[in-house]
């Protein structure tokens, strides 16, 4: 045999996407018809918050929420919008959607039914991956037990009707943003795996002769970090593990029904606000972690932008991304070799020791009871927010090296930033009253009777518990809308807040440093107004990224602070109410999604309405300096974006910012 | 907005009467304040709360059990029942806190939060904060002022230590919750040692067999009276989660409040439980010995009874006894 094969007998590339979508359905699709004539050869849409966790544009949790963080679609007319001039026979799509799979599925494959192509050409992902949302990426809707069943109905659905369609990518992709260690993320996605592999098998939707097809079908969403060798071995020993569960448990022998097929987009937790453009390097190591290795290669990768860290990528940012796995897949020789590992002893060891450390944490979570018992209980959620908390804490100290934050971090100034965008996608702001007036122009042009009908038999298939896609698919034939389809279900289902995780034991031991100064200095602060400190970490909005939010609080809680901290989710009626019932000094608010000024300016509203309008309150998240002014005026004290890494600073500001309200001397910064 | 520090306690008293949420609030920071300056302050708040009829109107509701038992959501499920009812609800959800750093996170409200908040529902999360396994001394007088406010008021606490003795002198009625299948619990039935609960809830009745019989057995390990004027202690099996159970052992809890009522046990219970508040506070200013000096636990609490006057004058006239 030899080694290397050139020309046509080089390995095909994989798959090469872009997550993106945004403002509507219109300027999608001309953003992916861009992308495709680049050389782009998949599409990954990105679906805006309210669409995620089934609201409509005009529920009042949709506020300021609209065609942010991806595009909003609410009926079928959208979904046609998107995909304009887009064939959906040659197309292979994939839709990062969760809570609410099914529908946008059936949208999906409503379309092709009017556009006459058959559903069974249809390729394509849905991500579908539930758990994983309560873990980290928090667009949940249902609790755990109904929302697994809609997951077993897409996954027996598809497996019967739309034979190329991956209905579940499981995830391990946002443990690791949120977190997990290589161990916990091979860990915790093979036991999702497993949990809805036996979901499937023991529903009784699906044949048992059957059972292969459905393991076929699962495919995994992986998350690539900086160390790059040992991400590399990750990736091997997910693919030797899956095969084992594959054989020993589901009892597969056909080889190809057990290969271990993932899609990769490479890390965003590890890119940084400074010195952006190092970011592009880390890119691109991340990526060779998930191409190098021929038998564990990604099928499927979209890397972010460098820019990411500041705000939206602009349509050349994604461009470079796209540019970056060109260069790879076609100047360099990496497609004419076989696995460059075989044989290696050193990666075989460490794949071996990351098999066995996952096994182990898999056999801990049966402990538990099982994957959804060990969320329930919040097991997982503490394993992660601890190994969270870890890292942070190690950069804080310099034994995790990040070029640009803690080391090297002399600059001279950038010509990549600066100008008159700030180098990054502003939102348009009339996005949100543009798609509440199609909204009703649709409402009103549909016919009544059927989209009653149709929201008839779903309520009926949800009741009684048989599948729900085909009376979701009539649903999106009669013009229903994501809200009213979400408004059923939840009525059907009842909706879930997960734990929060934060509850790990706190940090006593070892060096304190910086942190033992705040503890004085949050105690001192108490004696002085007469009670303990207290502040309330609050997430308004329906961004879930709830992560630094998390974090902030344990923080807080470590140097003293009396902590009430209530999850995601949560309206600014909600926030003001509580801070005012709990008596805090001060509220620290998490916003991710952009939506900052629209929850700000309600925030400011509701605190002056309870009569509490002179709290003090911080703001965390990726806000851009040109909206800095606004939100000082609404009252924000203090802003911090994610080039405040050193928390320890951060809670030093916010004991200062008590302290100036209460009318003390501030203490300035820790030494 | 009306500064409630600066008003007349009366007018304070009133609005927190009618659940006004600032004036509620501004009373719970102050008896936080531990300045001494604020303390005749505190001391003019609860005279004017003595107008409020303590000894008759409301209830009381102790909730405790071991970590992980479900009791946040247990009190969460009882609390939207009432609500639903036109009760008005008075929470004051305890966490412990960290024996070092003296912060805490507290997350009960997460198990309360409702998009939409409710008029008639006020939430309180206090943290342990050092009181050696029991509870926090404040506990006692912010009960007292959402008592004025609320119907019903929900003390929730971890059942470590102390702290499920102190809630039961605190409440009206106290409710144990149970984890299926833990044993330590008919252990310490069965040794009289707890004669706390009024009523048991075997929480997690979703699991199953194991529930079921978990109650069984409690029953069974309940002492059996052949008075039929004393209370039965009741063992309820019910699912927060699937919400099953939680109108019976809801009713169930109210039925104790009459109970009390009708043989006259209320006016006593609030008696006692401001008593034990000042047994507290005398312990924590002049220890053991200081109780001693004035004639033991049982002397004081008697002695307290038949005083008149705001919890704080009572508190005073025992302090001025040891400091002459």
């Amino acid at each position: 045999m030899s080694e290397r094969n050139v020309g046509t007998n080089r390995d095909r590339p994989w798959l090469m996407r872009t997550y993106s979508g945004h403002t509507s359905a219109k300027a999608s699709n001309e953003l992916y018809k861009k992308n495709l004539a680049k050389g782009q050869t998949g599409l990954s849409v990105a679906f805006d918050l309210p669409t995620q966790t089934g609201y409509d544009a005009d529920h009042p949790l949709a506020r300021g929420e609209v065609g942010k963080v991806g595009v909003p679609i609410a009926h079928l007319e959208d979904m046609d919008t998107l995909f304009n001039e887009i064939p959906l026979d040659a197309m292979n799509t994939s839709m990062t959607i969760n809570a609410t799979a099914a529908w946008l599925l059936s949208l999906y494959v409503a379309l092709a039914e009017r556009r006459n192509i058959d559903p069974a050409l249809l390729k394509g992902t849905t991500q579908n991956d539930i758990v994983k949302e309560y873990l980290s990426r928090g667009t949940y809707i249902f609790p755990p037990e109904p929302s697994v069943k809609l997951t077993v109905d897409t996954i027996a659905y598809t497996v019967k009707h739309l034979p190329k369609w991956n209905p579940i990518n499981v995830c391990s992709y946002h443990l690791q943003e949120a977190g997990a260690t290589p161990m916990q993320e091979l860990g915790y996605a093979l036991g999702t795996a497993q949990t809805i592999v036996d979901a499937v098998r023991d529903s009784g939707q699906i044949d048992a002769k059957d059972l292969p097809k459905v393991v076929g079908r699962i495919s995994f969403f992986l998350n690539s970090g900086i160390r790059f060798i040992e991400e590399t071995c990750k990736v091997r020993a997910f693919g030797e593990l899956w095969e084992h569960i594959c054989r020993k448990r589901y009892k597969i022998d056909d080889p190809r029904m057990c290969r271990f097929r993932y899609g990769v987009q490479v890390n965003s937790l590890g890119l940084t606000e400074s010195q952006p453009e190092n970011n592009v390097q880390r890119i691109i190591l991340e990526m060779m972690a998930v191409t190098l290795s021929k038998d564990a290669r990604a099928r499927a990768i979209q890397l972010p932008a460098w820019n990411e860290a500041l705000g939206l990528p602009r349509p050349w940012d994604q461009q470079w991304a796209l540019r970056m796995q060109q260069v790879l897949a076609f100047e360099t020789d990496l497609l004419e070799y076989g696995d460059i590992f075989e044989g290696s002893v050193v990666i075989d060891k460490k794949v071996r020791s990351l098999k066995d450390q996952a096994v182990a944490e898999l056999e801990r979570v049966k402990l538990e009871g099982g994957m959804l018992q060990a969320v329930e209980s919040g097991y997982i959620k503490r394993q992660l927010v601890r190994s969270q908390a870890e890292r942070l804490r190690a950069i804080e100290r310099g034994d995790h090296k990040v070029v640009g934050i803690n080391c090297f971090t002399e600059s001279e100034p950038s010509p990549l930033t600066g100008g008159d965008d700030g180098q990054i996608l502003k939102s348009d702001p009339k996005a949100e009253k543009d798609q509440i007036q199609r909204l009703m122009a649709h409402r009103k042009r549909r016919v009544g009777e059927e989209v009653e009908n149709a929201l008839e038999q779903l309520r009926q298939s949800a009741n009684t518990g048989e599948n729900i896609m085909p009376a979701s698919i009539r649903c999106a034939h009669a013009g229903v809308t994501t809200g009213e389809w979400g408004k059923v279900m939840r009525e059907a289902f009842g909706e879930y807040r997960a734990p929060t995780g934060v509850d790990v034991g706190a940090r006593s031991k070892g060096d304190l440093g910086k942190i033992a100064a705040l503890r004085k200095r949050v105690q001192t602060t108490g004696e002085e107004v007469g009670r303990p400190v207290r502040m309330l970490v609050g997430k308004p909005g329906l961004d879930g990224h709830s992560n630094g939010a998390e974090q902030i609080a344990i923080k807080a809680r470590d140097i003293g602070i009396e902590v009430v901290y209530e999850g995601i989710r949560l309206t600014a009626r909600q926030i003001a109410v509580a801070a005012l019932e709990e008596g805090v000094h001060i509220i620290g608010l998490s916003v991710l999604s952009g939506s900052h000024l629209e929850l700000v300016r309600d925030l400011a509203g509701d605190l002056e309405k309870y009569g509490i309008k002179d709290l003090p309150f911080v703001i965390g998240g990726i806000i851009p300096p040109e909206d800095e002014d606004e939100l000082k005026s609404l009252g924000a004290v203090g802003i911090f974006t994610p080039k405040d890494t050193e928390i320890n600073d951060v809670m030093a500001q916010v004991v200062d910012h008590i302290r100036e309200y209460k009318g003390l001397e501030v203490m300035g910064s820790l030494q | 907005m009306t500064d409630w520090m600066n008003t007349d306690s009366g007018q304070w008293v009133e609005a927190i009467g009618k659940s006004d949420r600032l004036a509620v609030a501004t009373a719970l920071n102050l008896i936080d304040d531990r300045r001494p300056v604020k303390q005749p302050e505190v001391g003019k708040l609860f005279a004017a709360l003595e107008t409020t009829g303590q000894y008759e109107k409301g209830h009381v509701v102790g909730i405790t059990g071991p970590p992980g038992a479900g009791k946040s959501s247990l009190a969460s499920a009882m609390a939207e029942n009432w609500l639903k009812d036109g009760y008005s609800v008075g929470i004051i959800a305890i966490d412990p806190s960290s024996p070092f750093s003296g912060g805490a996170l507290l997350g009960d409200r997460l198990r309360m939060t409702r998009s939409d908040p409710h008029n008639g529902l006020f939430i309180r999360s206090l943290s342990s904060r050092g009181e050696k396994g029991g509870l926090s001394p404040q506990a006692w007088p912010m009960s007292r002022v959402l008592l004025a406010g609320y119907d019903i008021v929900i003390i929730e606490t971890v059942g470590v230590g102390q702290s499920e003795i102190d809630v039961s002198h605190m409440a009206d009625t106290t409710c144990l919750v149970v984890q299926p299948g833990s044993g330590d619990t008919i252990q310490f039935l069965k040794a009289g040692i707890m004669e706390i609960p009024d009523i048991l809830a075997v929480n997690k009745a979703d699991l199953g067999h194991i529930a079921t019989s978990t109650a069984d057995e409690l029953r069974l390990a309940l002492p059996d009276s052949d008075d039929t004027e004393s209370w039965k202690v009741g063992v309820e099996v019910v699912s927060a989660s699937h919400h099953t159970g939680i109108d019976k052992l809801s009713d169930s809890v109210l039925n104790h409040r009459k109970w009390l009522a009708e043989h006259n046990g209320l006016e006593d219970c609030r008696k006692r439980s401001e008593a034990a508040w000042g047994v507290k506070r005398l312990l924590e200013q002049f220890g053991q010995y200081g109780l001693e000096q004035l004639g033991g636990d049982d002397q004081i609490i008697d002695k307290w009874i038949g005083l008149t006057g705001s919890p704080y004058e009572k508190l005073e006239s025992f302090v001025k006894t040891l400091v002459k």
